[in-house]
């Protein structure tokens, strides 16, 4: 027998509230049916002996004590699950919105996921070589890793994604299935189509699956996005065993999100409001990348989050760069100085790098590179802090050799352009020709033998025309 | 029989029951899922449930086992990967595959393998509590001995099993209690994880865990049985530095605790640990190694539970007699989970939204380390490195604040040295330990008699470089007299030569004691050969012509571990260079 309850006893935001309810299991699903047929989603958050209390994912609009009907289904959240879902376009709650009928599912999935067990879970060691110069040889992408891009309003995030899902070399050499998974989080609806545009350019739609929850759709239902999205990562990457990328934008439209939530629900808020488990609730997704033994196929994450006011120290950035394997940050200087990608290398960080990289992997001098441009980029900053007081003239002969340095790393390494794809070799082949601007003492990280054989400052003043 | 009356996330309520103890675990729902007792009033008992709490319905029955919420210790902990609350995620995952599913019951140790073991009473002899009745080789390079449990009363053995294969859950021995009872002494033994083992006595603090990592044996020492935290905004390697500790420092065992962080380090843990050899008894990492994983995205009331699982099996083997170190990654988590708990809890919350007894509970944790004499005698010793991850890289939020107060070492880890590539980016002047007077004696013996009177000068040129740099900053290094340009020099040699470690190179991964002083010796003979070529009128040019600031910076490289009589040959060379320069008799260093 089918149990309905008709009427509800309370409504505060986005939470309803019934009365003299049994039998119901906590995360379950509910469907609440208005007076006028429309349906909505909602999901138990809270139970105890005669009362739920449920989250309506499409919003409480319009619901009235005595204007509907609620069914419970018995189960939490499932989507259904099938490699036809390539090529289609969901709403973020994972209803088709392209006009293309229903998904026949090959099965369903629980959206929340599960943990991966640690002993289950292959370390990631394969490179992704995404033709971009900044992150190839200083943060590079590994297949399995959760790598984001901090960025702020404005900052071009999204075609930095976009041209790392063009130049990206995801399929291995057995030419294995790879695919992208796309979650919107409240974005605009010119970026969504933007991103859509650009899958068709570059031939890829009928591989991505989108999920699509704009800034107008209802603040509930963002939090369905991203697991959605997951759970079909997961489903073709560990039982299809395809190479999945899922792209997440935006992660801080999320968090608020979640933040609205938990305090219509009145929960007592940890920092700047977000709720104290803001960092679990992130890492249940961010977690949900990586590599399994005995599967050949893998899930790789670039979240995209925009830093409110470019603070880095903002929860959001804040906890996710503890779950992430690193991040990539934009910086506005530079991209205010025309420099596109406007990497900001110095805080910037890729985990895994070090055990993808190398012989074998990418080039044997790979990380001595990596660390050396790392060390003298750093004292970049300082020579031109320096400079600014005493002026560039003052410098003494090494500050003002990484001061130019500086400003050839800028505008050869870093801005490379939309349309440059360059090689691992390209790429370490034009750091070596920098660091060779650079006094041979002052290259402290870089041993004899590496010396010998890429340190050639006469290349380097032909290369960029020195004197 | 006690019903659920609510959920909320991972906390349950039982009404009008009077049938439950505090801390007693219970099981759950009609999945059974693991929990433990946090609140008793007359009206509502409140439960934590460690597992995930969906699809759970009021109404599903709670069962209470009558004991507090315990770890089972016994052989077959060491190589083993644990959940929060002891399950082993090897038996999970065949169990439920490579997602861990919910109320899966399994043993915390392998009940199947047989030990052989050696009874080390006979018939007739007394045993006091936390005295070893059996020992079994549980690795090749740990013995496991079984002791009496410290709840048990002392008796007389009444029996013996004689040596050979048993299995944990054996009998072994049985054991007449001066109350008149007859006990049976199998290979394991349960303790309430939240309880700290006894022992007879802590001793002093007076022998340090050599790291092989220069900037922390040097600059800022720990001693076994101390405490260290290790706070850093992401990115600065905290997870590197907790790594490199727990391969390479002179522990006979480690407890690596993975508390709310990523899978993927955990499982590079066990790769690695599996790969690498440890010099000192050349078997594998993983023979002296426990892990307990709880990544970020397993149920947050275990993550609270994990860290006293940890310090639980780490205080079983002190009690045996060896010396432990427990990496906690990252106590922040932990202390963000009471957060969480206590939110659900509806508690009045203190700082930030932490619980107002968030101080007491991280005293109570570092105070469980320790250097003791043990039940039995022996000495043993707890050290617990704990990992902090400050909330927006700012080290005055609660935990930092609260974890530095109970913490004797404080290893700061600096972003703008992280920035500039610098590992460990431990940060000299931020950075301390109050370990370093009681641990003198040890380093004046066993290292070098003046190793403090050299370890204080690299010290004091670091120091003098930081208020140098003030002027630097502002004017740049010419306006310096060149005295002080030479010790910015050299302090440059400290900083790139000394305090920066690579933890990928063979040599540098791990550098002894002796190294570590021969370094330090090298680079003081050059600051004061330097500074004696100045008052003879040689320019800082000329110096530094000499090339032996890039030399001094590839020693680490290029003096192999194995070769400190190369010390020698460097320190002749850099005499003769000098006495070349200077034209006249070399100075003695």
């Amino acid at each position: 027998m089918e149990l309905k309850y008709i009427g509800l006893n309370e409504i505060n935001g986005p939470l309803v509230a019934l009365d003299n309810v049994s039998g119901i299991g906590y995360d379950e699903m509910a469907e609440l049916r208005l007076a006028d047929g429309t349906k909505r989603l909602g999901r138990v958050v809270e139970v105890s002996e005669n009362r739920a209390v449920l989250q309506v994912f499409e919003g409480t609009k319009g619901l009235s004590l005595v204007n509907t009907t609620t069914r419970f289904e018995g189960k939490p959240m499932e989507l259904p699950l099938s490699k036809e879902m390539l090529g289609r376009i969901f709403s973020g709650a994972g209803k088709p919105i392209d006009g293309l009928g229903d998904i026949y599912a090959e099965k369903y999935a629980d959206i929340n996921g599960r943990p991966l067990n640690p002993v289950s879970r292959e370390y990631p060691r394969n490179y992704i070589n995404t033709g971009i110069s900044s992150i190839d040889a200083l943060m590079t992408l590994i297949r399995g890793q959760k790598l984001p891009i901090f960025s702020g309003s404005g900052l071009s995030h999204n075609k930095l994604a976009v041209q790392i899902v063009r130049q990206a070399k995801i399929a291995d050499e057995n030419g294995q299935d790879f695919a992208i998974v796309f979650g919107a989080m409240g974005v605009k609806n010119d970026v969504a189509d933007y991103f859509k545009r650009s899958f068709e350019e570059t031939g890829s739609l009928q591989r991505v699956a989108m999920f699509l929850n704009m800034s107008n759709d209802p603040i509930i239902e963002r939090i369905l996005t991203p697991r959605c999205a997951l759970t079909l990562a997961e489903y073709l990457a560990f039982e299809l065993n395809m190479h999945i990328l899922v792209i997440l934008t935006d992660m801080t439209a999320y968090a608020e999100a979640l933040r609205e939530f938990s305090s219509s629900k009145g929960e007592i808020p940890a920092r700047k409001g977000y709720p104290g488990y803001l960092y679990s609730d992130l890492a249940s997704l961010y977690e949900r990348a990586g590599v399994v033994k005995g599967s050949g196929g893998s899930v790789t994450q670039i979240p995209i989050l925009t830093m409110p006011n470019d603070d880095i120290t903002h929860p959001v950035p804040d906890l996710t760069g503890y779950i992430t394997e690193g991040q990539i940050v934009l910086d506005r200087d530079l991209d205010q100085r025309g420099v596109y990608p406007a990497v900001s290398v110095l805080p910037s960080l890729s985990r895994l790098m070090k055990d993808g990289i190398g012989e074998g992997y990418t080039r044997e001098d790979h990380q001595t590179c990596a660390n050396q441009l790392f060390a003298a980029y750093a004292r970049v900053s300082d020579a031109r802090s320096l400079a600014s007081v005493i002026g560039e003239e003052e410098l003494s002969s090494a500050d003002k050799s990484y001061l130019r340095f500086g400003e050839l790393f800028e505008k050869h390494f870093i801005d490379q352009g939309f349309d440059t794809n360059r090689s691992v070799e390209e790429t370490l082949d034009l750091g070596w020709l920098l660091l060779s601007t650079l006094p041979e003492q002052e290259l402290d990280r870089v041993d004899s033998d590496h010396l010998k054989k890429y340190y050639d400052p006469q290349r380097a003043a032909e290369f960029f025309g020195l004197n | 029989m006690d019903k659920i009356y609510s959920i909320n996330g991972p906390i349950v309520k039982v009404r009008n029951t009077k049938s439950f103890s505090m801390t007693e675990m219970v099981f759950v729902g009609n999945k059974r899922l693991i929990s433990e007792v946090i609140g008793v009033t007359s009206e509502v008992t409140t439960i934590q449930v460690y597992e995930g709490t969906t699809g759970l319905m009021p109404g599903e029955p709670v069962v209470g086992t009558g004991a507090p919420m315990s770890a089972l210790l016994g052989p077959g902990i060491i190589t083993n990967i644990f959940d929060g609350i002891e399950r082993p995620l090897r038996a999970l995952n065949e169990l439920t595959g490579a997602f861990i599913g919910d109320g899966a019951e399994v043993s915390a140790l392998d009940t199947e393998r047989k030990f052989a073991v050696t009874l080390s009473v006979k018939p007739g002899d007394r045993l006091a509590p936390g005295e070893v009745y059996c020992t079994c080789p549980e690795t090749p390079v740990v013995t496991h001995k079984c002791m009496l449990s410290p709840l048990s009363e002392p008796g007389e053995i009444v029996w013996t099993a004689g040596d050979g294969e048993y299995t944990v859950n054996d009998t072994v021995a049985r054991l007449r209690t001066d109350s008149g009872k007859e006990v049976g002494l199998t290979l394991c033994q349960k303790w309430p994880i939240r309880t700290p083992r006894p022992s007879k006595e802590r001793l002093p603090i007076d022998r340090p865990l050599v790291t092989g990592q220069r900037v922390i044996d040097t600059i800022a020492p720990i001693a076994k049985g101390g405490t260290a935290a290790i706070p850093g905004g992401f990115g600065t390697g905290k997870t590197m530095t907790q790594h490199q500790l727990a391969k390479w420092c002179d522990a006979d065992i480690i407890v690596y605790i993975g508390c709310g962080e990523r899978g993927n380090e955990m499982t590079q843990v066990l790769e690695e640990f599996s790969e690498l050899i440890d010099p000192r008894t050349g078997r594998p990492l993983t023979d002296r190694t426990v892990l307990i994983a709880n990544t970020s995205n397993m149920p947050v009331a275990a993550r609270e539970a994990s860290i006293y699982t940890g310090i639980t099996l780490a205080e079983y083997y002190r009690d045996m007699g060896y010396h432990i170190a427990i990496m906690a990654d990252s106590t922040s988590r932990w202390a963000e989970a009471l957060r969480e708990l206590s939110g659900r809890l509806e508690e009045m919350p203190a700082e930030e939204g932490f619980p107002a007894y968030l101080p007491s509970r991280i005293s109570e944790f570092y105070e469980r380390a320790g250097y003791v004499r043990t039940l039995g005698g022996s000495e043993g010793s707890v050290s617990i490195i704990g990992a902090v991850s400050p909330q927006g890289s700012d080290f005055s939020e609660p935990v930092t604040q609260n974890t530095k107060r109970f913490v004797r070492c404080f290893w700061a880890l600096d972003k703008s040295l992280a920035y500039a590539r610098h590992y460990p980016a431990i940060n000299w002047t931020t950075s301390y330990s109050e370990y370093t007077d009681d641990l003198a004696g040890y380093f004046k013996a066993n290292v070098a008699p003046d190793f403090m009177e050299v370890r204080q000068k690299i010290a004091n040129i670091l120091v003098e470089e930081n208020k140098l740099m003030e002027i630097v900053k502002l004017m740049g290094a010419d306006v310096l007299p060149d005295d002080q340009k030479m010790l910015i020099e050299t302090a440059r040699v400290v900083r790139v030569g000394f305090l920066q470690q690579n933890a990928y190179h063979k040599d540098d991964t791990y550098v002894p004691l002796q190294k570590q002083y021969s370094m330090m010796k090298l680079i003081l003979r050059f600051y004061e050969h330097s500074q004696d070529a100045l008052s003879k009128g040689i320019s800082v040019a000329a110096i530094m012509a000499g090339g032996w600031c890039d030399k001094l910076i590839k020693i680490k490289y290029d003096i192999p571990n194995d070769k400190p009589e190369m010390f020698d040959t460097y320190a002749q060379d850099m005499d003769n260079d000098f006495s070349a320069l200077t034209g006249g008799a070399a100075v003695g260093a």
